[in-house]
């Protein structure tokens, strides 16, 4: 619980080598017979926003939630290797996956405000879960992470409103505002914005530009240009496999290897 | 080939018209048992649902009028100790079904669950009176309310299970994704969003088992004065009806339609609230 109330300071920063959030070491992930991700060994700058881009089924999805330890939520998974937070094994058996996650907040594909609670409500639920019970911290946190998510204008009138009157773009920021309230120091995105319109995804992207001055991000996504646009690293998934990992620019304008080519430029996927 | 396709158009047409009204004659016949129980309840009772009735004890035999309002309060009384027992052991267990357990175990508790819900009620009854009247000596309204609270558990347990069920994924993932245990998540989120539902469920158990008869003749066994102990015989409604009913004296034929009206519009006001719950439910799942 410390960390919800202490921001935990980001890494020295190094000019030559960029600080790593994350270190995948040899992870590899079965659901039951199935192999999901194969031997993936990559590192996730800290405060940089990493795609993980890839066709359908790739392991995209199951990644980004090993990040957090969602993936365990189906039963039958078994994980091989290890992957470090700052450091800290995630998959130690003392490791309380619910301490975890609130390390490592994730933002899902389809927008998921609670529909019992208000606007409020929704943002500060995992502070009043974890037994956060001031009033006025509350309120303050809830104010901070409404204006982080780009939110806080438009419904500052109506905090007692269901989460679920706002509009799709909306209810994905709120959910962005939800997983930023506990203070995370990452944030996971399972392709936040394929079920939104033009508008709001490109609010979307706008905010996850905003965000990563003080969060290292990491998100799912389908789209190539938004990949290319939003990211400072891309990460190419394969049935599973790890293909390539580099500086975006570096991924779209000159791959070192012919799968990601091929993916880049529209010939399979 | 045009008349052919028309004669083939009219004789479907036919088919069509014969199915529909088909349909509508069954219709017919489902509602028609319910308005005729109403029409004779309301012609035969209505007369002697008065003051007296909800506010006096029943009369000695011979001497006229008297009133239900111990079986009233006893049903009451009854409910609320079935409610007790029933309620959370159904909920619970619903629950359990619904997020917990390894899906063999919950085949077989879900099985289970169906065939209590087919047994006779006057089996519960018995059952009850073998393992808690026999054993303290005595009819008791604790008896009475634990014959009754048998009877609501697997109801409750299926409804409950199947709307925590109706509860989409995404919002047990969001709340553990912030980081929330898992016993927290289901309490303050699933059981939250599923509570219309579970609530509803309750309500048509309490309903279904407030004009249980059976079950309470070897129990609770009915009491003609007002019961001052849990650990005596109690009044019920249905008890008092049936006692009345099968009873020589035109009086007591005239309370028990009394009894059966109340009771009956009782359970239909339990029914339009659940109504009123459950408005707009396609919209919100649960």
């Amino acid at each position: 619980m410390e960390h919800v109330d202490q921001p935990v300071e980001p890494p020295p920063a190094d000019e030559s080598v960029p600080a790593c959030t994350f270190q995948v070491k040899n992870l590899s992930i079965w659901y039951g017979e199935k192999r999901a991700i194969d031997n993936v060994t990559l590192d996730i700058a800290s405060n940089a926003v990493t795609a993980i881009i890839g066709p359908s089924g790739c392991g995209k999805s199951t990644f980004i939630r090993a990040l957090n330890r969602m993936h365990e939520l189906v039963p039958k998974t078994r994980v091989e290797g290890t992957v470090l937070l700052q450091g800290e094994d995630l998959y130690l058996n003392d490791v309380d996956p619910a301490v975890v996650r609130r390390r490592v907040g994730m933002v899902f594909q389809k927008s998921n405000p609670f529909p019992t609670m208000s606007i409020g409500e929704n943002v500060v639920v995992g502070l009043w879960l974890n037994g956060v019970r001031d009033r006025k911290f509350l309120n303050e946190r809830l104010e901070k992470s409404l204006r982080m998510a780009a939110l806080w204008d438009e419904v500052k009138d109506d905090l007692h409103k269901p989460g679920t009157s706002l509009s799709g773009g909306q209810q994905q920021r709120l959910c962005i505002a939800r997983a930023l309230a506990v203070e995370p120091e990452v944030l996971l995105m399972d392709e936040p914005c394929s079920a939104l319109d033009p508008i709001a995804t490109a609010k979307i992207e706008e905010l996850i530009y905003e965000l990563k001055a003080r969060y290292t991000i990491v998100t799912v996504t389908h789209n190539m240009q938004q990949a290319g646009r939003i990211s400072d690293y891309t990460a190419f998934f394969y049935i599973g496999r790890l293909i390539e990992i580099g500086p975006t620019t570096k991924i779209f304008t000159n791959p070192t290897d012919r799968q990601t080519e091929d993916y880049i430029t529209g010939r399979f996927g | 080939m045009h008349f052919e396709r028309a004669r083939r158009h009219t004789w479907r047409k036919i088919k069509s018209g014969l199915a529909s009204t088909i349909a509508f004659v069954s219709a017919l016949l489902v509602i028609t048992p319910l308005s005729l129980v109403f029409f004779h309840l309301v012609v035969n009772g209505a007369g002697s649902v008065n003051w007296d009735f909800f506010t006096k004890l029943p009369a000695p035999v011979g001497a006229a009028g008297g009133g239900m309002v111990n079986a009233i309060v006893g049903s009451l009384e009854l409910l609320a100790l079935a409610g007790a027992i029933g309620i959370p052991v159904g909920v619970l267990g619903g629950v359990y079904l619904a997020e917990y357990g390894s899906a063999r175990i919950n085949s077989v508790l879900r099985f289970l669950a169906d065939v209590l819900n087919g047994i006779p009620s006057i089996t519960w009854g018995v059952v009850v009176y073998g393992l808690v009247v026999l054993r303290f000596k005595g009819f008791s309204a604790y008896a009475g309310g634990l014959a009754l609270s048998l009877i609501m558990i697997p109801l409750i347990l299926r409804t409950t299970e199947e709307v925590v069920l109706l509860v989409p994924n995404g919002y047990r993932e969001a709340s553990l994704a912030l980081g929330v245990s898992r016993w927290k998540t289901i309490v303050h989120i699933v059981m939250k969003t599923a509570s219309k539902g579970i609530i509803t469920g309750i309500l048509l158990a309490l309903a279904r088992v407030g004009g249980e008869t059976a079950p309470l003749l070897f129990t609770a066994f009915g009491n003609r004065f007002w019961n001052h102990s849990l650990s005596q015989p109690i009044a019920a409604l249905p008890l008092q009806i049936f006692t009345y009913a099968i009873s020589p004296y035109d009086d007591w034929h005239r309370q028990a339609w009394a009894g059966a009206l109340v009771l009956v519009t009782g359970v239909f006001c339990v029914n339009v609230i659940v109504r009123i719950l459950t408005r707009g439910r396609a919209a919100s799942v649960v």
